[in-house]
């Protein structure tokens, strides 16, 4: 069930000089929140900018109520939502899609991100991490200037796989190539994956290959965030009888072997 | 406070109406608003059989507006009657179909099956810029939009027949005089503008259609003018639409000349817009002394 409230803005940090971190005092969210679903976030209380920014739901408190998101800043939007002053109300409808990362049944899972598509990773591995379920996490950055959270995804998981493109920190190389090389030893039950395109079309690849299950979290240009606009489509090519589904609504996460990317 | 107005002998609790293509059939919505409260939903654009719509990116944000290519994605007609009318109609309030097609005889054929359908009226799409056959294509001339009215009507005969116009011509008045005389009930104005938005950085068309609709607080005193444009050429009601978001804007449409309003990209600003919109109606009729809202119906006194 989703809502339109006005959430306060509890606290502000920023991680890098355009990364932003808000956490914001969501009752409503917090209890219903699932891992991989986002919120549809009003910049300012204007018709400029016109649409919501949808951003993903980092962390959820449920014992504070408390929800928290990170996002980049990009454009005009993201850049004003950036200047918003803790104690401010921001208007936010949440948690939205349908499509969430799941893990029941699993017991060895592979997370799998790259740069800022590992935020909506967090919650989903904080959750399988409290059920017991064993899972290696693997992100990559560009290079050590862009490493972040690095503490926060070591607490959540029983191995972190850290790299960078180039080396400047950790381990050198695509994080994908990391995970291919484990999964010879230890084939993990389900993969689930948030990142740059390229990465999501070796992760689907090697997942098809390998036949593993795999849940993949996608983003596309949105307007309503809650399936009426029909602007997010997808390329569906699982067993429904429709050629598009839509991120905000049937995603953002789907089955890999379900959509074309 | 009499809210109530009777657009192309429908009646309304009040002129607010969501417009196509911005509500899906009410479902997302009834999740956040209170359906009843409305004086009409007018539905996606629905067609005679499924229709998978254009490529991704479909929508991209303009300065306070938006564009569109949708492709006018929906389940088609059969889906529609069986799955979402049932449960439209446990609503209070006016259900129009938004119908589209890619040729006369389409249009015909699903003018047919609307006709035996449980829905207060049609609105005839002639007007959607993004998709390559039908639609604008008809939309543009007097002749164009008289021929397709014509067939329509013969086919819809117990039901109010509401041509959707589209503001990509020179002259609106000329299609809007073509649904008159095809015996149209009203007619509907603005669908978006014809538009396109560059990526720099990648030189290319944000849109893959590289086309859209360009609709939102942008568009609406292109949308205001061409209302009073078309109420002073026809004698049939205007249902107007175009960027309206807030009450003042519903009473601007309306001392313009429409009966009844429809509010689009404005509910994706939130998703109760349409609700705030009819509070800020009664806020202006107290302000105004105004007792029938219906009263103020193309009151504007030119300069």
């Amino acid at each position: 069930m989703p809502f339109n409230v006005k959430c306060k803005l509890v606290k502000k940090e920023f991680l890098k000089d355009d990364i932003c971190k808000m956490t914001i005092l969501a009752p409503e969210i917090a209890k219903s929140a699932k891992p991989g679903q986002f919120l549809e976030i009003r910049v300012v209380d204007n018709i400029e900018p016109l649409l919501r920014r949808p951003i993903s739901i980092y962390n959820v408190d449920k014992d504070k109520d408390e929800v928290e998101f990170i996002f980049q800043i990009k454009g005009n939007g993201t850049e004003l939502l950036s200047k918003r002053r803790e104690g401010e109300l921001l208007d936010i409808m949440g948690p939205l899609g349908y499509g969430t990362f799941k893990f029941d049944g699993y017991k060895n899972i592979a997370i799998i991100g790259g740069g800022i598509g590992i935020f909506p990773l967090y919650e989903l591995s904080k959750r399988a991490k409290n059920a017991g379920v064993n899972s290696s996490i693997y992100i990559g950055f560009r290079n050590k200037d862009l490493v972040m959270l690095e503490d926060e995804f070591k607490k959540v998981c029983d191995e972190l796989i850290l790299t960078t493109d180039d080396g400047s920190y950790a381990k050198k190389g695509f994080a994908i190539n990391f995970l291919k090389e484990d999964a010879k030893q230890n084939k993990p039950d389900c993969i689930y994956a948030c990142g740059p395109l390229p990465m999501l079309k070796a992760v689907q690849a090697f997942a098809k290959e390998e036949n593993i299950p795999c849940q993949i979290s996608l983003e596309e240009r949105m307007a309503c965030g809650i399936g009426v606009c029909l602007g997010c489509a997808v390329k569906y090519v699982g067993n429904d009888n429709v050629n598009y589904k839509h991120v905000c609504k049937n995603g953002p996460v789907f089955n890999a072997t379900e959509v074309e990317i | 406070m009499n809210l109530e107005v009777n657009l192309a002998g429908m009646k309304m609790k009040n002129p607010i109406t969501v417009a196509s293509g911005t509500f899906g059939y009410g479902r997302e919505f009834a999740e956040y608003i209170d359906l009843n409260k409305l004086g009409g939903i007018v539905t996606k654009g629905t067609s005679l059989k499924l229709k998978d719509g254009n490529k991704p990116p479909r929508v991209c944000e303009t300065a306070s507006g938006m564009l569109n290519a949708i492709g006018l994605q929906n389940p088609g007609v059969e889906y529609f009657m069986n799955y979402d009318l049932p449960w439209l109609r446990k609503f209070d309030t006016n259900i129009i179909v938004n119908a589209c097609g890619n040729s006369i005889d389409e249009y015909v054929e699903l003018s047919k099956i609307l006709n035996t359908l449980d829905i207060d009226a049609v609105e005839l799409n002639l007007s959607c810029p993004n998709v390559k056959a039908g639609c604008m294509a008809f939309g543009t001339s007097y002749e164009g939009v008289k021929e397709v009215t014509t067939q329509v009507r013969k086919a819809l005969t117990s039901k109010p027949l509401i041509v959707k116009l589209t503001p990509n011509v020179t002259d609106i008045t000329q299609p809007a005089k073509g649904a008159e005389d095809a015996g149209a009930d009203g007619v509907s104005l603005i669908n978006t503008l014809l538009a396109m938005k560059i990526d720099i950085d990648k030189q290319r068309p944000v849109l893959a259609n590289n086309t859209g609709g360009l609709s939102g607080p942008a568009i609406k005193p292109v949308a205001v003018r061409m209302v009073y444009q078309v109420a002073q050429a026809v004698k049939i009601p205007i249902l107007g639409l175009g960027g309206i978001v807030t009450g003042d804007d519903v009473i601007e449409f309306m001392l313009a000349g429409a009966t009844a309003v429809s509010i689009g990209t404005g509910n994706f600003i939130a998703p109760d817009t349409s609700i705030k919109a009819i509070e800020g109606v009664e806020k202006y009729m107290k302000k105004h002394n105004i007792e029938n809202l219906s009263d103020i119906i193309g009151k504007v006194q030119m300069n």
